[in-house]
């Protein structure tokens, strides 16, 4: 069953959270991965599949450089999920 | 750039070691003549060959903040945990710039591996083949790069004036240690963190070593088999942790009013140019670098009370480094009491330099030589003055100690250090 944009932000706050170490409730929709929740290009791609396995989703790599906030990648995940 | 050149002194110590997390608990375990050698109780060390290691006592995840810890391979982990203690020790806080007291233009680190991120490698190879391309870690390569732990010391305190990374095998430590001293004798920094790191407890590295015959297999006794001078020494015991110094001109140290333990004279260097791992046999080249330590510094066979030796409890190299020195020093040998920590922390390759020169530091600085354990023959061949049993106390006055160290690819490093 696919998952509810809410079950989706909660999955990538937990990822963000065991990457990064940013407390999961910091993690929110209008948040930038990278200027606000400490996640470099290098992180970004783990938290890329961290996100593909849970949400048995692919992202390619051309797209992973749009998805700049929680909320863009909660976007296309929602789209995207199998 | 100023052509006078600076007096060099150590104004902080930091160790994480298999004796202790930090440099006070590593040194009151060598003074009491403690091993911090083990049973390798892992399930993969099962079946090897060479079962025993020091490992580190304190791991350093317990210090590092976990989401910086697993972007660093272990190496790295351990040069964070000794810089940051040595950092601190020298009375600095923060970042340089943060205060007044350190230029990030003038600060420098030299932090050396004597393997890199060799954990790192293999297992992220593991991941490759049991999990597939996707899921190999995207910090694989600045983990695993042998400058990563210098470059992630530099980042961390903001060091500016050049961050290097000398790789010589079992001398790495003592050569980052010698550059360093040098970056500051010629002016390119005030301040340098400085020492070498190691974490090659792995089954690769122990089965290639142990293949090589270099080292020792007591398993049934893993607190005695790092034997030097023994008659019944068979071989190195691996082991693991970091030693870093902040090293800083005279003139620097002294107008922040900062605690002095010793003045880092210089360094002697030389190369075998014999044989990729046996040292060459008359000893030529360590007495080499012993003579152009005391040619580059003026440094007097008198002065020199005491000796942290390279000794990896190695049939051939323990001795023919005592006749190195021997062959140099002459009649003064007899006045130097030589400790063989290794007999405690095993030989923690790239690292030994470091946790070495901390320990050699702490030994002028509190006039005491720390004992070698495990000799119950001495070897007649060990013709010096080994400290053995109880520590020494080293004579009053103005004295200097020397920290050998050679690699594999006949590299030799010989450090010297003297009170103030």
């Amino acid at each position: 069953m696919a998952a509810t944009q809410e079950e989706i932000v909660k999955g990538l706050a937990e990822i963000v959270n065991e990457i990064a170490g940013i407390p999961v409730e910091d993690v929110k929709l209008d948040k930038s991965f990278t200027d606000d929740l400490d996640v470099d290009s290098l992180s970004m791609v783990e938290v890329v599949v961290a996100a593909e396995e849970r949400f048995d989703v692919k992202i390619p790599d051309e797209d992973v450089k749009n998805l700049k906030t929680v909320g863009d990648a909660s976007d296309y995940i929602l789209k995207h999920q199998g | 750039m100023n052509s006078t050149h600076h007096t060099v002194v150590v104004t902080g110590i930091g160790a994480t070691t298999p004796l202790g997390g930090d440099a006070a608990s590593t040194w009151e375990a060598m003074l009491a003549g403690r091993s911090g050698i083990s049973l390798l109780e892992q399930e993969w060390a099962a079946d090897l060959p060479v079962r025993i290691a020091g490992q580190i006592a304190v791991e350093p995840t317990e210090i590092i903040p976990r989401p910086q810890a697993r972007k660093l391979d272990r190496s790295a982990q351990f040069a964070l945990v000794a810089a940051y203690e040595a950092w601190k020790d020298a009375g600095f806080t923060g970042k340089a710039g943060d205060e007044q007291a350190v230029d990030p233009d003038r600060l420098g680190a030299v932090i050396a591996s004597g393997i890199g991120g060799v954990t790192t490698l293999l297992d992220q190879y593991d991941v490759l083949k049991e999990k597939g391309v996707r899921r190999v870690s995207p910090h694989t390569v600045p983990m695993l790069m042998p400058n990563s732990p210098s470059a992630n010391v530099g980042i961390e305190l903001n060091a500016r004036a050049g961050v290097h990374t000398p790789v010589s095998a079992c001398a790495s430590g003592a050569e980052a240690i010698g550059y360093a001293i040098e970056m500051i004798r010629t002016g390119r920094a005030d301040v340098v963190v400085a020492g070498g790191t190691e974490a090659a407890i792995h089954p690769l590295p122990i089965v290639a070593f142990g293949n090589m015959m270099a080292m020792s297999k007591n398993n049934d006794d893993p607190q005695g088999a790092s034997r030097p001078y023994d008659v019944d020494r068979n071989g190195f015991v691996l082991g693991e942790g970091a030693g870093v110094i902040v090293l800083e001109s005279e003139e620097h140290a002294k107008a922040r009013g900062a605690k002095i333990y010793a003045e880092a004279v210089g360094q002697g260097i030389s190369a075998d140019a014999h044989h990729i791992t046996q040292p060459e046999p008359s000893g030529t080249g360590i007495a080499q670098a012993v003579q152009n330590l005391l040619d580059n510094t003026g440094l007097k066979p008198s002065e020199i009370m005491h000796a942290n030796a390279h000794a990896t409890s190695t049939p051939q190299g323990d001795i023919g480094e005592i006749r190195a020195l021997r062959k140099v020093l002459g009649d003064d040998l007899d006045h130097i009491a030589i400790s063989a920590t290794k007999s405690m922390t095993g030989h923690l390759l790239g690292g030994a330099g470091g946790v070495e020169t901390v320990a050699t530091v702490l030994a002028l600085k509190n006039r005491i030589a720390p004992p070698t354990i495990n000799i119950d023959n001495l070897d007649p061949e060990a013709n010096a003055d080994i400290v053995r049993g109880e520590p020494r106390p080293l004579p009053e006055g103005t004295i200097a100690a020397l920290n050998d160290s050679f690699g594999f690819g006949g590299h030799n490093v010989v450090l010297a250090f003297r009170t103030v």
